[in-house]
């Protein structure tokens, strides 16, 4: 059994428990403990179920490489699946399920499929459920989609909040291994800005475990001594429980930092994801362990010898009495000896090589451990947990030698240096056959903005695996880095910290065990614990012609699971080269994405989560709106209301109320939104001519006038009233939607392409607020408040006067979009609600109603006025919406008037602007299309036009709508026929446009 | 007029970094030749400071010129002050080709300050905000959070932003919920 | 996500705080133009694998539009330049020779 042993521990507090749950058992563990650790110290080796067979599997690793050990972990807003327990530290009231299983852990169901594993191969689902096809949608899909998925989707709302941050660094390091402090040091000498980064909670890394020397000391006291230097300098950021997630384009760089999750609930964000710039970048990633490939190597009891000495050094923990060590080389000798120095029992130590005859087999030997030279596990015998291995020759077939009974085995296949951040950005691999692994090749390295080199592997991650090497590898680096980022100081090379450790022999490969291991033992040799991928399925995905390592990739789902493949990728590879008989660096890799594991979705929205999520605009009227019932309706980013509903009304009712209200008395409409644009130059009319399909340039002083933008390809892009308000000043409303994109489509004929015309544009949307003043009493109300002349002689239709009105220094606009008349008054925004709740006192007597965008809409439609987005759609050119009249022909060019010559856009077979009246009175369904004869070539119904517009009018008290028909203004009077999704197809007849006050006589007045 | 209110009325969230809405500012966009006399001459006389080189602003309480592009100034001017700032522009410039708007009522100011009130900058933006590259003067136009702001330290620490009025609520609400997660602990000034 | 010098503020700038504008020194064709030489004004762009020539609008900082020369396979920028040019001025196009002396100089190729 595993359990936690009296000495050890080097990170664990055995005076401070901890109590956890795990699938509801309440469980002690140490402060310092993760999950991992802490489960294993109270004998619970089985952590979870594998993905396909639920077989049941218990933690391989001790770090972010862990493909087995995840849990659902919290409650609630806190819930989160998928959480390494390996990488989980340990708090007080934590609540961890095991995933994967039905109806438990310890008995589950689906593990019939192991039983079944012969049926289930590489490509099982593709073949099986291809046929019939209807199968699919209705039998198979929703069967599979029952038993598919790891943890649970979380239930609640994210109850934490998160962060990011932005920060600008000269070099930054990723990884706090020995290799990252050696950079830094380098670095920091230089007084470049430096920050290190450590995914763990600890400094060191594996160096802390394997204590080599370091100038002279344990490896333990000279990083406790190399942190405190780092934290006493002020250019130097030490970051722990920071992982690097992903290296981007031109040095940008993802930092994951945990900054609360580590305690549990508590106040502050959980995580801040760090958005990083820097001029250089150093990996300092280290190393993962390769598992081998034998028969049960998935058994629970079956770890990386790396990880039963971790658990054993950092938390006093051993995962079994008896552990038999299995390698190909040096490196894992130092389980057994630390194992045998803990008192545990080592029956042997299987070593594929023929000979193993340094240091640490020498050391091991002297401690009595029996080494079996040129041997390998022909398979591992147990169920939940390890019982025997059997032993056989690496050279043969897996003819059992002997049986040793054990309850743990350490396996190690040699080391792979963490690439991925080198990866990301374009790093290229070499393959450094003596050491089998891939290494960052230094001449292929990723490039910057300036086509520099930005990114140095160092350390193990640069496939270095000795101490001295490691140390003067990364402290060279990391001169290098501060100087190509332009550091103030040079920095001595002669103050690199130097080191040693045991020699270690050459590692012989191993990527089958035994090398001639049957199909038996190869369908029960494990390649990718997560998603149940074992040798067999590479081979059979190489024989079925799936040979890019990319397809194989894909047909198995070999490193696809959420560990990405850290454990399985090169193994998995090196199993497809010998099927495809190429050498492995031939078959390649499969590409390294960020991030480096998986980050939260949380993490990347950040505070923007909630009211944050995005930017919502305000008018100085919205707080009355909110206050008096607005129902809202986004417009872009601002917030318009739709209706203001009053007690006991719908929104159809209010909107009704509205628009009866303003046509027969007085209405309000916050039209704040819409966007001003001043225009100011001596070219300033020039250039509005080519910015407006109409003549700008002409229109007198005082008054105003309806324009139309189109873009160069002739569509209708915006529209708006101008007004001129000086000799080289002109004021352009846009749409409310409109202000930005038409202040930067005009900056960007000014900047771009008549940079010699002399004109300035402004953006003054926010500074006014602007309110529309409406209907039969509009005049009246006006009056009321007192001072300009508002009057019909003074202030004619389409003229605009500046003046006061109750005391506000207003601009009034006579300018009408509801055939009412009607003002809009333009005040300063900070006055604007001020003055709203003078109109709104004032006409009182007249029965004032603030109307909604809905009434707007609707009064627009009763008098046939376009709307841009529902009449336009960026197909539509003002053409086809009968605006001729607005398209100047005195003008020799204007964006927009070369397209329209076009023999399209000049097709009198173009669908253009009509009204359409249902024939029944009822309101059309918006978007319906007008069916003609026939099919198309895809066998669709013909059609021969749409409803752009529809609404019931409340004024004539029917349906309304305007839509684009083929040819429509010739065939008045005909009846369509148009698509109702919910029913039966409606006819309507084409009218014209103008349904209300042709004459128009009301606005006039 | 005094029934005249800025975006958010003074609002403020108290803390170890405090964030408050300046109240009424008078803001004057102005655009010209920054190569003319004249020019100069009026937006220093108006504010009071020298004329700002690329990237700074000099400002002083109320008062002071953003360097906002290469042809864009903002004079900033007591609230009151706006309207004879105009006429004053207007008779300093005929006949120039300019253009000035007032925009004090489209923008609100938002000050920061406190320990780590750079922090809660670097939270929202993506611009260099150490120590070595940004000082009292520097000017930076940028995003907050995913709207426009332009922002300058003070000499006491403090960092005034400016941003449109209508995310004012947005832009405020964002500063205090950055200002109440806490110091980060990255700069050390 | 690429960082750019804005050439009027003097800074550079993530690209977050840029909208991208397409490709640069296009001539425009208006009324009078053949249907063919406004086809290609319209809809013609390069796609070239290698050395380009695009605008960029510093939208969250100055409002200025500016050119950049950048190779669109590795991201390396030659640099920034005024957008009030009708070809990229001869330092860009020497910056560029330099590091890609294969380029065969079209502004447009």
């Amino acid at each position: 059994m595993s359990t936690r042993l009296e000495n050890m521990g080097r990170l664990v507090d055995r005076n401070q428990a901890v109590t956890f749950l795990f699938n509801g058992k309440t469980l002690q563990g140490l402060a310092g403990d993760t999950i991992a650790s802490a489960l294993l110290a109270n004998d619970q080796l089985l952590v979870g179920r594998s993905f396909k067979y639920h077989r049941p599997r218990g933690v391989v690793a001790s770090g972010a490489e862990e493909p087995n050990g995840l849990v659902n972990l919290g409650q609630d807003g806190h819930f989160e699946p998928n959480q390494r327990v390996t990488t989980t530290e340990l708090y007080d009231g934590l609540q961890a399920t095991s995933q994967n299983h039905w109806p438990t852990l310890e008995f589950d169901v689906g593990a019939i499929n192991t039983y079944l594993a012969r049926f289930l191969p590489a490509g099982f689902y593709y073949k099986m459920f291809i046929h019939p096809r209807p199968f699919w949608k209705y039998v198979y899909e929703p069967i599979i989609r029952k038993s598919a998925g790891l943890g649970k989707a979380p239930k609640d709302r994210d109850a934490d909040t998160y962060e990011h941050f932005h920060a600008h660094i000269d070099v930054l390091i990723i990884g706090g291994g020995i290799a990252g402090l050696s950079s830094a040091l380098a670095a920091a000498q230089t007084g470049a800005r430096v920050m290190l980064m450590e995914q763990t909670a600890h400094w060191g890394g594996r160096a802390a475990v394997d204590a080599p020397q370091i100038e002279g000391m344990s490896a333990e006291a000279w990083i406790a001594q190399t942190v405190e230097a780092l934290e006493a300098m002020p250019n130097v950021s030490l970051r722990l429980r920071t992982m690097g997630a992903g290296v981007y384009d031109h040095g940008y760089v993802l930092g994951y930092e945990k900054l609360t999750e580590h305690l549990g609930v508590s106040d502050g964000p959980r995580q801040r994801l760090w958005r990083i710039r820097a001029k250089q970048i150093i990996t300092a990633t280290g190393a993962i362990e390769r598992p081998l490939s034998f028969a049960g190597n998935d058994i629970p009891g079956v770890l990386l010898a790396s990880a039963v000495r971790d658990y054993a050094v950092n938390y006093g923990v051993s995962i079994g009495d008896r552990t038999v060590v299995v390698a190909n080389n040096d490196d894992a000798y130092r389980t057994a000896i630390t194992l045998c120095e803990a008192g545990l029992n080592v029956p042997a130590i299987i070593d594929v090589r023929p000979t193993s005859e340094g240091e640490l087999p020498q050391q091991a030997r002297d401690l009595g451990i029996r080494v079996l030279s040129g041997k390998g596990i022909a398979k591992v015998k147990g169920g939940k947990r390890v019982t025997s291995v059997v032993v056989c020759a690496q050279a043969g077939e897996g003819a059992a030698l002997e049986e040793i009974a054990c309850d743990c085995v350490a396996m190690s296949g040699g080391w792979s240096p963490v690439v991925h951040l080198w990866s990301h950005c374009g790093g290229k691999l070499i393959w450094d056959e003596a050491q089998a692994m891939f290494r960052p090749d230094p001449e292929q390295a990723p490039k910057g903005d300036q086509g520099q080199d930005f990114v140095t592997a160092v350390g193990t991650a640069n496939g270095n695996l000795f101490t001295a090497e490691v140390l003067g590898d990364a402290f060279a680096a990391g001169l290098s880095a501060a100087q190509s980022a332009g550091a103030p100081k040079k920095g001595r090379a002669a103050n690199a910290p130097q080191g040693n450790d045991a020699e270690e022999a050459a590692l012989s490969p191993a990527w089958l065990m035994p090398q001639g291991a049957s199909y038996e033992l190869r369908a029960k040799a494990w390649l990718d614990f997560q998603n149940d991928v074992k040798v067999s399925d590479v081979q059979l995905a190489a024989q079925e012609g799936f040979e890019s390592v990319e397809h194989a990739k894909r047909y198995t789902t070999l490193g696809m699971a959420t560990d990405q493949g850290k454990l399985s990728n090169i193994n998995g590879l090196a199993v497809l080269s010998k099927s495809l008989n190429s050498d492995i660096p031939d078959v390649g890799t499969t590409t390294f994405r960020p991030p480096y594991t998986p980050i939260s979705m949380s993490s990347i929205a950040g505070v923007a989560q909630n009211d944050l999520f995005q930017p919502i605009q305000w008018t100085p009227m919205s707080e009355w709106h909110s206050e008096n019932g607005a129902d809202y309706e986004p417009v872009g980013h601002w917030r318009r209301p739709y209706a203001y509903l009053r007690d006991g009304e719908t929104v159809h009712e209010a909107v009704n109320r509205e628009v009866v209200n303003t046509r027969e008395s007085l209405g309000l409409l916050d039209a704040s939104t819409l966007g001003k644009l001043v225009v100011k130059g001596p070219d300033a009319g020039k250039f509005l001519d080519m910015m407006y399909t109409n003549m700008m340039s002409t229109l007198p002083i005082g008054k105003c006038r309806y324009g139309l933008m189109c873009t160069e390809n002739g569509f209708l892009s915006d529209d708006g009233v101008v007004a001129r308000i000086g000799e080289q000043e002109w004021l352009c409303h846009t749409t409310t939607g409109g202000a930005g994109r038409i202040h930067e489509w005009m900056e960007d004929w000014l900047q771009c392409e008549w940079w010699d015309w002399k004109v300035y544009v402004a953006n003054v949307t926010e500074q006014l607020a602007q309110v529309a003043v409406v209907g039969p009493n509009a005049r009246k109300l006006l009056e009321k408040l007192g001072g300009m002349d508002v009057s019909k002689e003074a202030l004619p239709f389409m003229q605009w006067a500046d003046g006061t009105l109750g005391g506000f220094d207003a601009r009034a606009y006579r300018i009408s979009f509801s055939g009412e008349l009607s003002y809009e008054i333009a005040v300063p925004a900070s006055q604007g609600r001020a003055f709203w709740d003078a109109l709104l006192a004032a006409g009182e007597e007249f029965g004032v109603m603030p109307y909604g965008t809905e009434a707007l809409h609707i009064m627009r439609a009763e008098k046939g006025f376009i709307m841009i987005g529902d009449e336009t759609d960026g197909t539509v050119i003002p053409q086809d919406l009968n605006l001729q009249w607005a398209l100047s022909k005195k003008k020799t060019d204007y964006l927009g008037k070369r397209a329209q010559e076009r023999s399209h856009m000049a097709d009198p077979n173009r669908w253009k602007l009509v009204g359409l009246e249902t024939l029944d009175g009822s309101v059309l369904p918006d978007g319906a299309y007008a069916i003609a004869d026939g099919d198309n070539d895809n066998a669709q119904r013909n059609t021969q036009g749409r409803v752009t517009s529809t609404y019931y009018s409340p004024t004539l008290n029917k349906g309304i709508a305007m839509g684009l028909v083929h040819r429509g203004p010739e065939r008045m009077g005909e009846v369509l026929t148009f698509t109702n999704v919910d029913g039966e197809p409606i006819k309507a007849k084409i009218v014209d446009q103008v349904f209300y006050d042709k004459e128009g006589a009301k606005q006039n007045v | 007029m005094s029934n005249a209110v800025s975006a958010l009325n003074g609002l403020t969230a108290a803390g170890d970094v405090t964030v408050k809405e300046a109240g009424l500012r008078g803001m004057i966009t102005l655009r010209g030749d920054f190569s003319s006399r004249k020019f100069k001459n009026i937006c220093t006389e108006l504010s009071g400071m020298g004329f700002p080189e690329q990237g700074k602003a000099n400002c002083d309480g109320d008062r002071g010129l953003c360097w906002m592009s290469p042809d864009e100034i903002l004079l900033l001017v007591a609230h009151d002050d706006v309207a004879e700032s105009l006429t004053k522009i207007e008779k300093a410039l005929k006949g120039q080709h300019y253009l000035a708007a007032n925009v004090s009522d489209a923008r609100a100011q938002i000050s920061v300050s406190g320990p780590f009130a750079r922090e809660v900058i670097a939270k929202l933006a993506p611009a260099d905000l150490h120590p070595d590259h940004f000082q009292p003067g520097d000017f930076r136009r940028t995003r907050l959070g995913q709207v426009a702001a332009a922002f300058w330290l003070t000499e006491t620490g403090a960092i005034e932003i400016i941003c449109f009025r209508s995310v004012a609520d947005y832009t405020f609400r964002l500063l205090a919920a950055s200002a109440k997660a806490g110091p980060v602990g990255y700069f050390t000034v | 996500m690429l960082v750019l010098h804005c050439p009027y503020c003097g800074v550079d700038v993530d690209e977050t705080d840029l909208h991208g504008g397409g490709e640069a020194h296009l001539t425009r064709h208006g009324p009078g133009s053949s249907d063919d030489e406004f086809h290609d004004y319209l809809f013609q762009r390069a796609n070239p694998k290698g050395v380009h020539f695009e605008r960029w609008r510093h939208v969250y900082g100055c409002g200025k539009y500016f050119h950049a020369a950048r190779c669109t396979m590795t991201l390396e920028v030659f640099g920034t330049y005024s957008a009030q040019t009708l070809e990229p001025p001869q330092e860009i196009k020497d910056a560029i020779m330099a590091k890609r002396p294969d380029w065969t100089g079209g502004a447009k190729s």
